[in-house]
């Protein structure tokens, strides 16, 4: 063993690559290939931290009071990842009546909450119709109080689309005038055909992904961007998918954050092991190193857990997300982190940062509800009492 | 430097206020009381990247793990510290008392019969009833039960507790007890080696100054041990220090530690319920500030029960060496984690896995940090 005692792991170090981090330079798929096979966690919480600070040179570290709602679970796209969904014709199949999702948002509302996410299956008894109503209802009965639709992944978009037999653009401009603010960026999983063939042989492509989202900028609609890695995809795979998040900020500039969060296995058709720590925080950093214009970095707290995700702080995330109230997709898939706001904020506050409330666009909130705001008057300011219950 | 295969220069604008600590410990310099304060008030990715320096210097690439079975022979306990759980009676929402016959003890012991473990970890509470005999018989329980294993036992409160009961100095009671099979102290109850603390919160276990000389006894009486330090309630962070110096002093006399491991107070259940539950972050920079300060303790171990798998794997770049055990019959931390994050188990498989992902080389250790088996492909080591 003497050999162990005397020899530590001899990696090519990333001075280069900091050098062009300092500098304020691009880094390109080389340095990419190398820092997804560095291990020297620290080194690369430094160096992604340069870049954190450069976005965001104040202590604060944002989050958003919001409730996600799944509107539905059924979905004939049968994703091997996804323990959620129910096909068409299923006695477990839902449909969510539109007064239960006004009785959800009103419960939001109530507890100071801005932004409303609204999640769904590919639902083929629902037409476009449907999804105007739903946000017309909404924003008629809660936009005085500041509510953010959040709504509708490209999968959806794109499904509404076709259901409807309407083009892209036609879609996003009617939902955006029945209320749609702004567009998730879930069920990009990993942009590259490899991976989605494997996963998600039926969701739509990856270009397809991506053309949803630049016509949805071209619109006037902002969206996030997520990744979920951890269950077939290499590091190519990954890199392939900051690039090209990459190459389309650098087109229209319409992403307001990027959310990597590891696939849970537990139950679905893929099953295999969860991602780790480590490789959740190296990812991360490497995020933030290669997407230079992308503002924001969210922690997934729902799949790390509060540990994880305030270490991940040091690694170039600047936000904590949403507070949910309920979720549903991934604690399908055997993980069930819940926190209530308290936490959220002492979590925030033990790191060094002031935590702050924003809105979906990323407004600083001071007070945690919108200006004018009726409930500015009697909003209280601690936790979510329901917030342990959802699940 | 070459340790870490890093370009120096270009990462040097991160150790504002640090540089003259960076200093020291590339020369391989003791670091003061006052480093070690600063140390708890600096940037984490800095104190953890100078740890790593430390870490891979001592011990390389290697990440120890330990094949082993803990026994918690009795809850019962008349110490009453405020940070245990054990503390409370069932009327205030304790657990039901229990004390472990030795039929029980080798029942647990032959649960895990087909498991090639190298240690058995034996603590418990301070239950005035037992005798002397019964000590000695839970040693010869597992020689008997499980021949050749190590027998780590006994805090040093439970030391004291076993000679007052036996009637005879400390010094004669380790010879017996090592008779009996003892092979090992561990290093639980030292909480945090401070007056005020002591004070505060354990009045009724030894004092820091008590549980040092018991140090020593341990030490005479040709025995290695353990260290802990208890964190995360009412010490101060120069108090954390304090405990840190004064357990390297303790070593530079006695050099008996082999270990030292920092164990985040769990709050839930205890009677400091207030408080809030360890972070991330909490859990990584006092391993990382005890790998810096502790520059004569071979080993910084990060407990996984404690810290949960995923704070332990990261640790491995912030100064830990190892993650401890894989069997995990273990009572004494209220069980269920904050936030709905469920009890966690983890087997050797994750284990190894966790610890190749994270760049580094498991290797099973025997309680003194022997090789057991070393896989430099994670997947070879796999059963």
């Amino acid at each position: 063993m003497a050999r162990l005692a005397t020899e530590s792991r001899q990696e090519a170090g990333i001075g280069d690559i900091a050098a062009k981090v300092y500098s304020g330079e691009r880094l390109g798929w080389e340095d990419g290939r190398r820092l997804f096979h560095h291990h020297n966690l620290p080194e690369l919480a430094m160096l992604a931290d340069t870049v954190r600070r450069r976005f965001h040179p104040e202590d604060i570290v944002t989050y958003v009071v919001g409730r996600n709602i799944n509107y539905t679970n059924v979905c004939w796209v049968r994703c091997k990842f996804c323990a959620f969904y129910r096909v068409p014709g299923d006695d477990e199949g839902y449909v969510l009546p539109q007064e239960e999702i006004l009785r959800k948002v009103r419960e939001m509302v109530e507890v100071g909450g801005i932004e409303i996410l609204l999640q769904g299956g590919l639902n083929p008894r629902l037409r476009i119709e449907w999804y105007e109503d739903l946000l017309r209802a909404i924003k008629h009965e809660f936009g005085a109080y500041g509510v953010i639709l959040h709504a509708f992944s490209p999968a959806e978009i794109i499904y509404i689309a076709r259901i409807s037999r309407l083009s892209l653009e036609d879609t996003l401009l009617r939902l955006k005038a029945a209320g749609l603010d702004s567009i998730p960026g879930g069920g990009a999983e990993i942009l590259t055909d490899r991976v989605r063939q494997q996963i998600a042989p039926y969701k739509d492509t990856a270009d397809a992904w991506l053309d949803c989202m630049r016509t949805a900028h071209r619109c006037g609609i902002r969206t996030t961007c997520t990744m979920m890695y951890g269950s077939v995809d290499t590091w190519e795979d990954r890199l392939e998918h900051l690039m090209r998040t990459r190459d389309l900020q650098d087109e229209t500039g319409g992403f307001t954050a990027f959310i990597p969060w590891s696939f849970q296995p537990e139950g679905t058709e893929l099953r295999g092991e969860r991602a780790s720590a480590f490789d959740y925080l190296r990812t991360v950093a490497v995020s933030r190193l290669i997407l230079d214009n992308i503002p924001n970095i969210q922690a997934s707290w729902v799949t790390q857990g509060p540990k994880v995700a305030q270490v991940a702080l040091e690694y170039g995330v600047n936000d904590f997300g949403s507070t949910m109230m309920e979720e549903n997709v991934v604690s399908s898939a055997g993980c069930s982190f819940t926190m209530p706001i308290a936490e959220i904020e002492r979590l925030i506050r033990d790191a060094g940062y002031r935590p702050m409330r924003r809105t979906t666009q990323y407004e600083l909130l001071p007070l945690g509800v919108p200006a004018g705001s009726p409930l500015l008057s009697t909003a209280k300011s601690d936790l979510f009492p329901s917030n342990h219950v959802a699940l | 430097m070459a340790a870490t295969g890093l370009h120096q220069p270009a990462l040097e604008r991160h150790f504002p206020g640090l540089e003259d600590i960076h200093a020291k410990v590339l020369a391989g310099e003791r670091l003061s009381f006052s480093d070690g304060v600063r140390l708890y008030r600096s940037g984490l990715s800095a104190v953890g990247y100078l740890a790593n320096i430390v870490r891979e210097r001592l011990n390389g690439s290697r990440a120890y793990y330990i094949r082993n079975q803990h026994i918690n022979y009795t809850n019962v306990c008349n110490k009453h510290c405020k940070f245990c759980y054990f503390a409370k009676n069932p009327k205030e929402g304790g657990p039901e008392p229990y004390t472990l016959s030795l039929d029980e003890v080798r029942a647990a012991l032959r649960r895990y019969r087909d498991v090639p473990i190298t240690e058995v970890h034996m603590v418990g509470g301070i239950n005035p009833r037992l005798p002397y005999s019964y000590y000695l018989d839970l040693l010869r329980t597992v020689q008997d039960e499980r021949p050749g294993v190590h027998i780590k036992a006994f805090t040093a409160v439970e030391l004291v507790e076993i000679a007052r009961v036996a009637r005879k100095p400390l010094v004669e009671v380790l010879e017996e007890l090592k008779a009996a099979g003892l092979a090992s102290v561990p290093g639980g109850g030292a909480e945090v080696l401070s007056e005020r603390v002591h004070a505060a919160l354990h009045p009724k276990k030894l004092s820091g100054a008590q549980w040092m000389q018991v140090a020593r006894e341990v030490a005479a009486a040709g025995l290695p041990q353990y260290a802990t330090m208890l964190y995360g309630h009412i010490e101060t962070l120069e108090e954390r220090v304090d405990h840190l110096v004064r357990l390297r002093e303790l070593q530079d006399e006695t050099g008996h530690f082999l270990a030292f491991t920092p164990l985040a107070f769990h709050p839930e259940g205890t009677y400091l319920e207030h408080l809030p539950p360890p972070t991330g972050r909490d859990d990584l920079r006092n391993l990382a500030v005890a790998r810096l300060m502790l520059d004569n303790f071979p080993h910084i171990k990060s407990f996984w029960i404690m810290n949960t798998p995923q704070i332990s794997q990261v640790s491995l770049w912030y100064g830990a060496d190892d993650i401890d055990g894989t069997i995990h019959e273990y009572e004494i931390t209220y069980a269920e984690g904050e936030f709905g994050n469920k009890r966690q188990v983890l087997t050797r498989h994750q284990l190894i896995r966790n610890i190749v992902e994270a760049g580094r080389i498991p290797v099973e250790r025997d309680s003194l940090y022997r090789e057991v088996a070393v896989q430099e492909d994670g997947r070879k080591g796999l059963d």
